[in-house]
């Protein structure tokens, strides 16, 4: 039996005397589709960069592909196959659409190092970059620099970015907050069409997104799983309903 | 295709036209090489430094130590200083390059006053205070003497400052300089799609210090002369006003600023010494409130205000 | 053992007049959040007025009070018309401007006054020796260590414990909310400036026989007046204070004991205590 796309076991990161992430445990399947949920606070974004690499845990243990990648900085760990998104736009703001991608690509095919003998190599990155713009509907838009695209673009360009890098693993940190709803859909839209091999964790507040997409929710409370399941058996828990609204309901 | 030519045509004019002020002109040359790797490592990195001194610095003191010593053929002089500033860059910033903003600058400030430092007290080698006199470079490629006039010494100048051009052209426009563009942008945003980014910071530093290196040795090699000067916190704020008073991340920027800035100091220290300092000083300051991208961008400036008049 | 100890002392007095002058840089670099390379020119602008009043047969105390408002004066007006502008623009834009400003008061100053040192006669009331028992040793050294350690202990409980000093931080965190609840961002800043470079002038004018007041005043001691800052970590008064003192200390050990190492162990104490803590030895826990 191949291992999980990414395992994580004890996951543990506290600042000072404040606990963020208590014993976090998770196993993601090729092709998973997880949801994960809390109330504000939960440490939702912590545990992303914990995963990512942004920030360093102060226990447990992360294997992507089998392969500890705890001790790894984040430039490595997209190295073997494990991309996030970003909850704020981490775009680069002078660079049009294509650029933004086909950097991306470039550092995929190990070619943003090359000073000479780069053209046509490059010109095939840009046609692959245009060419996912296009599954965006940002195809129209690959030219602008980023700072001219409205933020639900924004928001789509940063999955396009992350796609771009081909991982196995894709963290999605909210890519639909900030988004006015009428461009929403846009973005429920580009999420069922990612590829069903690609293990994905999604964190979103919206809930019609999460439980019509996830396969599986996890709920994350004040750093620890609360619970694990289905949509229908996370709705129907008692304990979900009580983490977020406070009382008996 | 003629505006990409024009600086060059203008360097060479200039040799014809002004035959008497060559050690001026040579002069601005040195300081534009010197601008233009702080432009490769400021302007598209993103480093935020005060210590290209360092290697300009050492790049003259080695070129000298090489003339005195062991040959006077000054390219064997420029190759050697080079590739010492280069790793003197290499080494530096592999020990600093991990921070950033006012913490790296503080360490680049660091570093280069510890270097002058052991240059004043180091004098067998750099001669302390007095500096390092007397040396004597043997013609160029054999045939072309260095002469009291600058003949040799101007047009050399021309052809290293080509060559480290066209040079940083290449990077620029490679892979690796949007790589270096987005690290400027984004460090987060480049960690985030697998950049080594320290590494390329790396790369760019050690670049850009053989660059300020090959200004260093240029200076000694055309002026006979080395001092501590060339190793203080002022040549590299120099540097940054050269650059900033020209404009960063343009083709001509760095060319700019460092001959407008050496003209103006040229001409205001004939009418007093100390006038320079205020003078420049103002310079600076105007720009960075008024004219965001430099003197290169003053046509665009002018533009932007025409058309809005014209909308009226 | 009694050089020792008087070695001890000197150190502690040009630590405390490091600490003086470069607390200021500490409120403007650290506090709110700019790069300011032209603190040291305060400081100058505080020694030259100074100076220029004793001249004028002005009391000592009375010179260093009008050193010390002239010094905050010129800061009122640099942060209303040159700093301002440059809050949101970034760090570089306000290296390069104070930078500039360095150039301009240097070249304002030797313009004015040439460039030979200015010299400011201490009062016979600061002069002179006094007994420690073992042996007698500076009276003015003695008042710059009295004087540093009040500031130090004010400033703590002016600022770091204090209702302005929380205002202070909310307004550098967060301008726009800061103005939505009432607060006057834009007089709270140019006040505290206006304190920084006073306190900066103050520093110039005590400290005139440790930092020779010339016109290179500026330039020549700035990475001093940063590294002070930098490895007293940004926005802490304690840690400047400690940073100041072991600089000083250092310095001054260095220069009786290691002559020929002096110059050197300075840079390397923080290159190492850089490398060691980027975000400074005793990080503020103010700092978000």
């Amino acid at each position: 039996m191949s291992p999980p796309a990414l395992s994580v076991r004890g996951l543990s990161k506290a600042f000072g005397a404040l606990a963020v992430t208590r014993g976090v445990d998770l196993d993601l399947e090729p092709g998973a589709r997880v949801g994960l949920i809390g109330p504000n606070g939960a440490g939702k974004t912590t545990l992303i960069h914990l995963l990512s690499g942004t920030l360093r845990a102060d226990a447990g243990t992360i294997q992507l592909n089998g392969a500890a990648i705890e001790r790894l900085r984040p430039e490595h760990r997209v190295r073997r196959g494990l991309a996030r998104t970003h909850q704020i736009n981490t775009l680069l703001p002078e660079s049009n659409a294509r650029d933004n991608v086909a950097v991306a690509i470039a550092e995929r095919e190990r070619l943003a190092w090359r000073a000479v003998w780069y053209r046509q190599r490059w010109a095939k990155c840009r046609e692959e970059a245009q060419a996912r713009l296009e599954a965006m509907d940002l195809g129209s838009d690959a030219d602008r620099p980023v700072c001219e695209l409205a933020y639900g673009q924004q928001r789509l360009l940063e999955i396009a970015i992350a796609l771009a890098l081909q991982p196995r693993v894709l963290l999605l940190d909210e890519p639909a907050a900030g988004v006015p709803s009428g461009e929403a859909t846009v973005i429920h839209a580009a999420l069922a069409r990612l590829p069903s091999d690609m293990a994905i964790l999604l964190i979103e507040h919206d809930m019609d997104l999460v439980f019509r997409f996830a396969r599986e929710i996890v709920v994350l409370v004040q750093g620890s799983v609360l619970c694990r399941g289905t949509p229908e058996q996370t709705r129907a828990d008692a304990r979900v309903r009580e983490a977020y609204l406070g009382t008996r309901a | 295709m003629i505006a990409r030519l024009t600086p060059w045509l203008l360097a060479l004019g200039f040799y014809f036209a002004f035959a008497e002020q060559l050690a001026l002109g040579t002069n601005v040359l040195v300081m534009i090489l010197l601008t233009l790797s702080l432009d490769l490592c400021l302007g598209r990195a993103g480093i935020l430094t005060l210590g290209q001194s360092a290697f300009f610095g050492m790049g003259a003191y080695v070129a000298g130590i090489v003339a005195l010593r062991v040959t006077e053929d000054p390219l064997i002089g420029l190759a050697v200083a080079t590739l010492a500033s280069a790793a003197l860059g290499a080494l530096t910033g592999a020990l600093i390059l991990h921070t950033e903003g006012a913490a790296l600058l503080m360490l680049t400030l660091a570093l280069s006053a510890l270097l002058e430092e052991f240059a004043n007290h180091a004098t067998a080698w750099t001669g302390g205070a007095d500096g390092l006199q007397g040396m004597k470079l043997a013609p160029l490629l054999g045939t072309f003497r260095f002469d009291l006039f600058k003949h040799t010494a101007y047009l050399y100048s021309l052809a290293v400052l080509l060559v480290w051009f066209l040079v940083t052209q290449i990077v620029i426009v490679s892979p690796f300089g949007r790589s270096i563009d987005g690290i400027r942008q984004s460090p987060a945003r480049m960690r985030a799609i697998g950049t080594p980014v320290w590494w390329r910071r790396l790369c760019v530093y050690t670049l850009s210090a053989a660059m300020a290196g090959s200004a260093g040795a240029l200076s000694a090699q055309t002026t006979r002369f080395v001092g501590l000067t060339t190793l203080s916190v002022l040549v590299s704020g120099t540097a940054v006003v050269m650059l900033v008073l020209g404009g960063t991340r343009r083709r001509y920027g760095a060319f700019l600023g460092a001959a407008v800035y050496v003209l103006v100091q040229d001409y205001a220290a004939q009418i007093n010494p100390f006038h320079w300092m205020l003078i420049v000083g103002i310079l600076l300051m105007l720009t960075v409130l008024f004219l965001e991208g430099g003197l290169a961008s003053l046509p665009e400036a002018l533009l932007r205000v025409r058309r809005r008049e014209s909308k009226r | 053992m009694t050089a020792w100890i008087t070695t001890l002392l000197d150190g502690l007095a040009y630590g405390m007049v490091l600490f003086i002058i470069s607390v200021g840089l500490t409120i403007t670099m650290g506090l709110m959040r700019i790069v300011n390379l032209a603190h040291g020119a305060f400081a100058m602008i505080g020694g030259y007025v100074a100076a220029v009043s004793i001249d004028h047969g002005l009391s000592w105390a009375l010179a260093a009070l009008l050193g010390s408002a002239a010094a905050g004066i010129a800061g009122g007006i640099a942060e209303i018309f040159l700093y301002r502008p440059l809050y949101r623009k970034g760090e570089l834009a306000q290296m390069l401007l104070t930078f500039g400003l360095v150039f301009v008061v240097t070249g304002l100053l030797t313009l004015a006054f040439g460039v030979d040192f200015q010299r400011i006669p201490l009062p016979p009331s600061l002069s002179g020796e006094v007994s420690l028992g073992f042996r007698s040793y500076p009276l003015y050294r003695l008042f710059l260590i009295a004087v540093g350690a009040l500031l130090a202990a004010g400033l703590w409980l002016g600022i770091d414990r204090s209702l302005y000093g929380a205002r202070l931080r909310a307004a550098v965190d967060n301008p726009a909310m800061a103005r939505g609840i009432g607060m006057n961002v834009d007089r709270l800043f140019t006040a505290t400036f206006v304190f920084g470079c006073a306190l900066a002038g103050f520093g110039g004018v005590v400290g005139s026989e440790l930092l020779l007041i010339e016109p290179a005043y500026a330039l020549k001691h700035l990475v001093t007046f940063l590294v002070v800052v930098v490895v007293g970590g940004h926005a802490s008064f304690k840690g400047s204070f400690a940073a100041a003192l072991l600089i000083g200390s250092v310095e001054t050990f260095g220069k009786f004991y290691l002559p020929s190492l002096a110059p050197y162990v300075s840079f390397l104490l923080v290159l190492v205590l850089l490398l060691w803590r980027p975000h400074g030895v005793l990080p503020a826990k103010s700092l978000s």
